[in-house]
């Protein structure tokens, strides 16, 4: 029979009840459907927002829109002393309080060529890794959760609530630490959290791998996995992508290693890479850093030495709270340092540290003041969402959710 | 390292390079707002020096009555292991520089976000829009003249 | 609720105190997640702090099966539109805990782009201090909305609760 000449209402309703038939609409666009998908959304991880067109299930293009978090860190940072920002610095990526603490004072120090002891070094290079094994749990359980697997969520909040009990022993609250100080820490580590630390890592291990059999031998989540949100080395070169998302690239990348900083180059780790560009190698490689994580915390508690905590310059440092009250010279250089902040020489510096996301890094720019002049923050999740135009182009709308779990982004820091 | 950069700039690049700064380890170069297209290109296609990543990109007010503005580029070579910072300075009176998105496509938001925060316009930028704050603001935040509680009535409140 | 001992077997009650009571023990919230109180609060529907003892363990990300909207995090002029359409269509009886600092005063952020409290644009009935709050404080918040509700209260109604913080 001639299609043609039947009326076009007929033959869709004709070519419906034959199941071998498909039906094609004379414009294709005609099909397109835009969804908006966030910015309160269970999948997305907090704020982001992403329009997507649709060609039936499949994704034409993606675009997300930011700035529902949008704090202005960048402008509070101008009308703040460089230590009243610590605090602000937890909310960034408030997945891992610790290690933004840590980057901005390295950027601080930088800026005004403060020297940390060895001691100090070492406790920062413990909070990097507990923070960066706290971010990847919450991810793990997240991801997990957005492909269907709820028990590995309550096992890695289970695991997490003991990393912020030891946050609690170690800094005195259990989320955001605001721990460490500019030329130090704000208190030294007791052999109580050592010990405690230990007792957590001893069962660590053990209980992660129970959580990876759950989902490494599951079909359901290899074949949701495998295979989707492929990204090409070259790419991600090109778009900036660092961390997890990089390494799952087969780029060989860590700032651990390739700009050394604190006591990382003491230790011995490895660097997970993976080839396979894919939603798989990303989680494979957040995995395996985990388990580098929980040797180099096995190290640095061997090896951490005795010591001072604090830099031995009463100008910049800030005193001992006890001697403060007792002191005269120490009460005069807190106050100073308080109300007119540590004025580090005039002159500009960019320090990063490889966050639990990527790099993390700070652009400081000082006029000999007591305040910096401009601060940037260099968030890894800001530049790793702009992924994800190119990865979900040409998938299918039911793998979004995984896709931007892979990615794991934190608002707070993307949208500063 | 550093000297090769140095030394490949200044021959290709003579008189588009305002100076050359180091300060605690890291090279800046300055650069004539024009050349900055021309040097990322070369700095990236380069076999040598190969800076394949930009690392972050911004904007900056300098609050000064000439070249008030600057852009920042920290760049990044994977195979060497290095960091180089370009500047550019811009004057209030001509906002507008080229976009660096033909180099490397991450520079994409961040010059949004410049856009956004200082009023930079990027021109050849693929979609110049406002990274965070939003389409109907008419205020650039982070110059140093907006007030840090911002003006009152520039954003919109539902209605309770 | 009135009941009676039951010795006789049955026991007594007027209809809306009944309705209450299963009312209170089975609020649905509607996590309204946005920054670092969202990581709190899921610890708060995690396994140790385990909100499920109070019948309030199923968090419905649809505005229209839930009852109680928590808002967890620094609500911006750009989210506070969608906050509210998100308010607006829950049904009533609808409560509101304004979880942490940011969200009850605009906190730590007196910056250009922070609401300087939610409260400017949705009723709230419980304030939670902290910043974040503890999860058991953040459970004391809804045991505050628990009471309210038992004692018949309106939400939007009567004097707001402010939970502090302790240490």
């Amino acid at each position: 029979m001639d299609t043609t000449t039947v009326d076009p209402k007929k033959r869709i309703f004709r070519a419906l009840e034959d199941q071998d038939t498909s039906v094609t609409f004379d414009d294709p666009l005609e099909n397109d459907m835009i969804l908006n998908m966030g910015p309160q959304h269970p999948a997305t991880h907090g704020v982001l927002r992403l329009l997507v067109r649709l060609d039936g299930e499949t994704i034409v293009s993606a675009v997300p829109d930011l700035g529902y978090l949008h704090r202005g860190y960048e402008k509070i940072a101008e009308n703040t002393t460089y230590h009243e920002f610590i605090p602000h610095t937890d909310r960034l990526d408030y997945l891992s309080p610790l290690a933004n603490n840590v980057a901005y004072v390295l950027a601080v120090e930088k800026l005004a060529g403060i020297e940390v002891p060895r001691r100090a070094q070492f406790i920062r290079v413990i909070c990097c890794e507990l923070a960066r094994l706290a971010s990847h749990l919450v991810w793990l359980g997240t991801m997990a959760m957005d492909v269907g697997a709820v028990t590995v969520l309550l096992w890695g909040f289970r695991e997490r609530e003991k990393i912020q009990d030891i946050w609690d022993l170690l800094t005195g609250v259990r989320f955001t630490t605001s721990f460490t100080r500019i030329g130090g820490l704000a208190q030294d580590m007791s052999d109580e959290t050592t010990a405690a630390i230990r007792a957590f890592l001893d069962q660590f291990s053990e209980n992660l791998h129970e959580s990876e059999k759950l989902l490494i031998k599951n079909k359901i989540f290899i074949d949701r996995c495998e295979g989707i949100g492929y990204i090409s080395p070259a790419d991600a070169i090109n778009i900036g992508l660092t961390g997890p998302m990089l390494r799952a690239c087969g780029v060989e990348h860590d700032l651990r290693r390739d700009e050394p900083y604190l006591s990382y180059p003491e230790l011995d780790f490895d660097i997970p890479v993976y080839h396979d560009c894919d939603t798989l190698a990303r989680f494979y490689v957040r995995m395996q850093e985990m388990k580098e994580s929980v040797k180099i915390l096995y190290q640095a508690l061997d090896k951490i030495p005795n010591g001072q905590i604090n830099a031995s310059d009463p100008k910049r440092v800030l005193p001992k709270k006890e001697r403060t009250y007792s002191k005269m010279e120490e009460l005069i250089h807190d106050f100073m340092i308080v109300n007119f902040g540590i004025n580090p020489p005039i002159g500009e510096i960019y320090q990063a540290i490889e966050g639990s996301k990527g790099e993390l890094g700070f652009y400081l720019v000082s006029h000999g003041e007591g305040y910096p002049w401009r601060l940037k923050i260099r968030s890894p999740s800001f530049v790793n969402l702009q992924s994800l135009p190119v990865m979900l182009k040409g998938q299918m709308i039911s793998d979004v959710v995984a896709i931007i779990g892979s990615v794991d982004p934190v608002m707070g820091e993307a949208d500063k | 390292m550093k000297d090769t950069v140095v030394e490949k700039l200044t021959a290709r690049f003579s008189e588009s390079i305002e100076f050359i700064n180091e300060y605690r380890g890291e090279l800046t170069v300055v650069l004539k707002k024009k050349a900055i297209v021309d040097v990322c290109r070369f700095l990236h296609d380069d076999d040598e020096l190969h800076f394949d990543s930009l690392r972050d990109l911004l904007g900056a007010d300098y609050y000064r009555p000439d070249d008030r503005y600057e852009v920042v580029y920290n760049l990044f070579s994977l195979k060497n292991k290095f960091r180089l910072r370009l500047k550019v300075r811009i004057d209030e009176s001509d906002l507008h520089v080229l976009s660096v998105t033909s180099v490397w496509s991450g520079a994409n938001w961040q010059e949004r976000e410049a856009y956004d925060m200082f009023g930079i316009v990027f021109d050849d930028h693929p979609d110049l829009r406002r990274m965070y704050m939003p389409e109907e603001f008419e205020h650039h935040p982070l110059r140093k003249d907006f007030p840090l509680m911002g003006i009152p009535g520039s954003l919109a409140l539902p209605r309770k | 609720m009135g009941m009676n001992s039951a010795t006789e077997g049955f026991l007594t009650t007027r209809l809306d105190d009944i309705a209450g009571w299963a009312r209170k023990n089975s609020l649905w919230p509607m996590p309204m997640g946005i920054s670092c109180c969202a990581i709190e609060m899921m610890s708060f529907a995690g396994p140790r702090y385990d909100v499920a003892r109070f019948g309030s363990e199923a968090f419905r990300f649809s505005p229209r099966q839930s009852d109680l909207m928590i808002v967890a995090g620094t609500v911006t002029y750009k989210m506070s539109h969608v906050v509210r359409k998100i308010y607006d269509q829950m049904p009533d009886p609808k409560w509101v805990i304004a979880m942490g600092a940011c969200t009850s005063t605009g906190g730590m952020y007196r910056s250009y782009s922070v609401v300087q409290g939610i409260d400017l644009f949705v009723p709230v009935d419980v304030y939670v201090a902290g910043c974040p709050p503890r999860p058991d404080n953040l459970l004391k918040g809804l045991m505050e909305i628990q009471k309210k509700i038992e004692r018949g209260e309106k939400p939007g109604q009567r004097e707001k609760i402010y939970i502090e913080e302790h240490a």
